[in-house]
């Protein structure tokens, strides 16, 4: 057997079904093999594409997602959604051909180490040096992608070595890596001290983070949360744990959160972090979490603990287990009424009804609430980066994790569309797609349209154009005295005629008053369609201009 | 900032030095010196690295480190627990007046004459960095010519052992 049969033989073995990629010459091997496998290869635009479609993909079904590209410009192009995945905790397999063995390192024709590239920002890496290791290998990296905090992994196959014959070993090697550790259960007498604080704890507060979604740990927090009282705020990888519409959830946290939750998170005395490594754009005030023995960091990653912040209780741990452990041990408390009292009435002073006259634009907050209503929320929702992300995370109602597709921590455009793409593949039509984006961001990956096209790949795409690069745009207006510089889209094309080109359908929306009949009609559409939504450019991303927490002039 | 030695047990691999030492460059954390070598088990060895910090630092970086798949075991040692030494080479220029000083330095220092010339003199030292420190000053006022310095590299004082859990 080749070892790129060897190393399709695997990924079936590994229950893979699809591969997003591009071929050439070095990762031809495998391309021509897959085509006589069970697993689907689809052929995207750009191999960009291709990893943020595995990425979308993984989201959805909670394994990894694989894609694939040829070596040198064909690895490089996948970078950007490597990095975007690892960022996120997102399991990814992606498989590169690499110039034959003794051309390594000779400047070959379209060489590039890749896997030195990528080493910063991959969970791990292979470059394979002999065909009988390919599937052992390859199961070692569905096993390191998937497990603990989930990532990314590369492998690196020469093509001498994809198309050489290897005797396919009778049994798998059993996986064993010694540096690679599950955690196990976490530390009880933690658990107890996390207990006792917010047993003491006047007004406490949960932070979820995207690290609920990982652990599967849904249904444990929202018992935790029914049992306890304990108003939940959320970063935006955690967004859909407690359904948005609870009411026991205030929003979004920082620097673009909604200032109901800011408020309550810095009025707390008690802040359960909950799988969240409390980035930059999560908490800006370190200090003021690390005094009054108030954080509690509950995290899987032992790294992620005191990497940002000093915890007053570190635990490490899977947070379904912890949540697991915790519960029982808190029985029958409930967090004070008057902190709840307080919490609502900040959610009720800061919470408005988005404005929904006819004034020329559509605001993109009223269509997000409307599209909630009409899809009653059953739909993953990607979102592009910027104003169009921001709208999304604070207006639109999700009711279960995993419903979010968006790059948080990478925060890359061009990211929403492809996303959506593997998204869709994934469900397989059970489930409509919805991809929101902005004009700049769509143009990033514009062309996954074809791929689209191509395989009858359902998405509903949302496309608020505002003619800006409209979170810049906003930014040259508060901190660069209006210098509005590289921020209008010139020489955009027409977006209804460019879908037409590949064969979707599309409709306009201007007024608030044609929201409804718009959403309804691209609803119902059983194919792909591009909903053109035009937002006015000084449409703020938060609330109101003073109510999201801006960057300030010294953060740049 | 405290001196803090790493010591690391990682797969003998190719690319894991790499993976390694880019940690440090990439996070933000410095190496005051590094050494590696293989160790009874030709498939796995030992990384020392020496770094300066506060144990918040420290520990993150060890944290990071121990992410690494390659990486099997870390421990962070303070000087007080383990025994440290490092080897350099020093060419010294010497005269046919001088070479008696430099040879009686070398004995009190109980360093090696690994290299002799006509003008010049090499000689191998072994030690703590301090001890190598104050032996080139010595050297430093009959010139010294080049200097080739190891990492340091560390073992723990006593029965204690970086063992592998089997």
């Amino acid at each position: 057997m080749t070892g790129a049969e060897m190393v399709v033989k695997t990924l079936e073995k590994n229950g893979v079904k699809v591969v997003f990629g591009y071929p050439g010459a070095a990762n031809a091997p495998i391309i021509d093999k897959l085509s006589f496998s069970s697993i689907k290869h689809i052929l995207t635009r750009n191999e960009q594409g291709a990893a943020h479609m595995a990425s979308g993909y993984a989201r959805v079904t909670k394994q990894a997602g694989v894609c694939t590209a040829t070596s040198g410009p064909g690895a490089t192009n996948l970078i950007t959604g490597i990095a975007t995945a690892y960022m996120d905790s997102i399991p990814m397999i992606a498989l590169t051909g690499q110039v034959t063995t003794k051309l390594i390192g000779k400047d070959a024709f379209q060489e590039v180490d890749i896997t030195g590239a990528t080493l910063p920002f991959t969970k791990h890496s292979y470059l394979i040096k002999d065909g009988l290791e390919i599937p052992k290998v390859v199961n070692e990296a569905f096993h390191i992608a998937n497990t603990g905090r989930p990532g990314p992994v590369l492998i690196d196959f020469p093509m001498d070595i994809l198309k050489a014959e290897f005797d396919y070993p009778d049994e798998d090697e059993d996986i064993s890596i010694k540096g690679y550790k599950l955690i196990g259960k976490a530390n009880e007498s933690q658990v107890k001290k996390v207990a006792e604080a917010i047993k003491g704890a006047k007004k406490p507060v949960i932070l979820a983070g995207g690290g609920i979604v990982i652990s599967d740990a849904t249904n444990e927090l929202r018992k935790f949360v029914k049992e306890t009282d304990i108003p939940v705020v959320s970063t935006m990888m955690g967004i859909g744990t407690i359904p948005t519409d609870s009411p026991r959830y205030y929003g979004m946290i920082g620097s673009h959160g909604v200032k109901r939750a800011n408020m309550i998170f810095n009025r707390a005395d008690l802040v359960i972090v909950m799988g969240s490594r409390l980035g930059d754009r999560t908490v800006a005030n370190i200090k003021g979490l690390e005094e009054g023995n108030k954080l509690i960091h509950i995290d899987l990653d032992p790294a992620e603990i005191g990497k940002n912040v000093q915890p007053y209780i570190p635990v490490v741990g899977d947070i379904k287990d912890v949540l697991e452990q915790l519960t029982p041990l808190i029985k029958g408390y409930k967090a004070a009424s008057s902190w709840i009292e307080e919490a609502d009435e900040l959610r009720s002073r800061f919470t408005h009804e988005p404005f929904s006259d006819d004034n020329g634009f559509v605001n993109p907050k009223y269509f997000l609430k409307v599209l909630s209503e009409k899809t009653n929320s059953d739909v993953y929702l990607s979102t592009e980066v910027g104003q169009n992300q921001i709208w999304c995370a604070n207006n639109f109602t999700f009711t279960s994790p995993r419903s979010l597709l968006t790059s948080g921590g990478f925060g890359t455009m061009g990211y929403g569309l492809p996303a959506a793409i593997g998204a869709s593949v994934a469900v397989n039509g059970e489930k409509p797609v919805i991809a929101v984006m902005g004009d700049g961001s769509f143009q990033m990956d514009l062309p996954e349209m074809g791929t689209m096209a191509q395989w009858d790949i359902p998405v509903k795409m949302v496309l608020f154009q505002n003619h800006r690069l409209g979170m810049v745009h906003e930014h040259q207006y508060l901190l660069y005295k209006s210098n509005y510089q590289a921020v209008t889209i010139e020489g955009k094309p027409d977006f209804e005629m460019l879908a037409k080109a590949y064969g979707i359908e599309s409709g306009t929306v201007t007024e608030n008053s044609g929201v409804s009949e718009a959403i309804d009609k691209m609803m119902a559409s059983g194919d792909s369609y591009l909903l053109i939504v035009e937002v006015s450019p000084f449409e703020p991303t938060g609330d109101a201009l003073n109510e999201a927490t801006l960057p300030k002039k010294e953060d740049n | 900032m405290e001196r803090y030695t790493l010591s690391v047990l990682v797969e003998n691999n190719p690319g894991v030095l790499s993976r390694v030492v880019g940690l440090f460059s990439r996070r933000g954390f410095n190496i005051h010196s590094l050494s590696v070598g293989t160790t009874q088990d030709p498939h796995i060895s030992r990384i020392t690295i020496e770094v300066n910090g506060d144990a918040q630092t420290v520990e993150q970086v060890s944290k990071q480190l121990s992410k690494i798949m390659e990486v099997i075991k870390i421990k962070t040692l303070r000087d007080s627990e383990i025994v440290k030494r490092g080897l350099a080479l020093v060419k010294v220029k010497v005269s046919p007046k001088t070479r008696s000083e430099v040879i009686e330095i070398t004995t009190v220092f109980r360093a090696n004459i690994v290299d002799i010339s006509s003008n010049t003199l090499t000689a191998e030292i072994t030690g703590h960095d301090r001890k190598i420190g104050a032996f080139l000053e010595m050297l430093e006022p009959y010139g010294i010519e080049e200097i080739a310095r190891t990492g340091m590299t560390a073992l723990e004082r006593g029965t204690n052992t970086l063992k592998i859990d089997k």
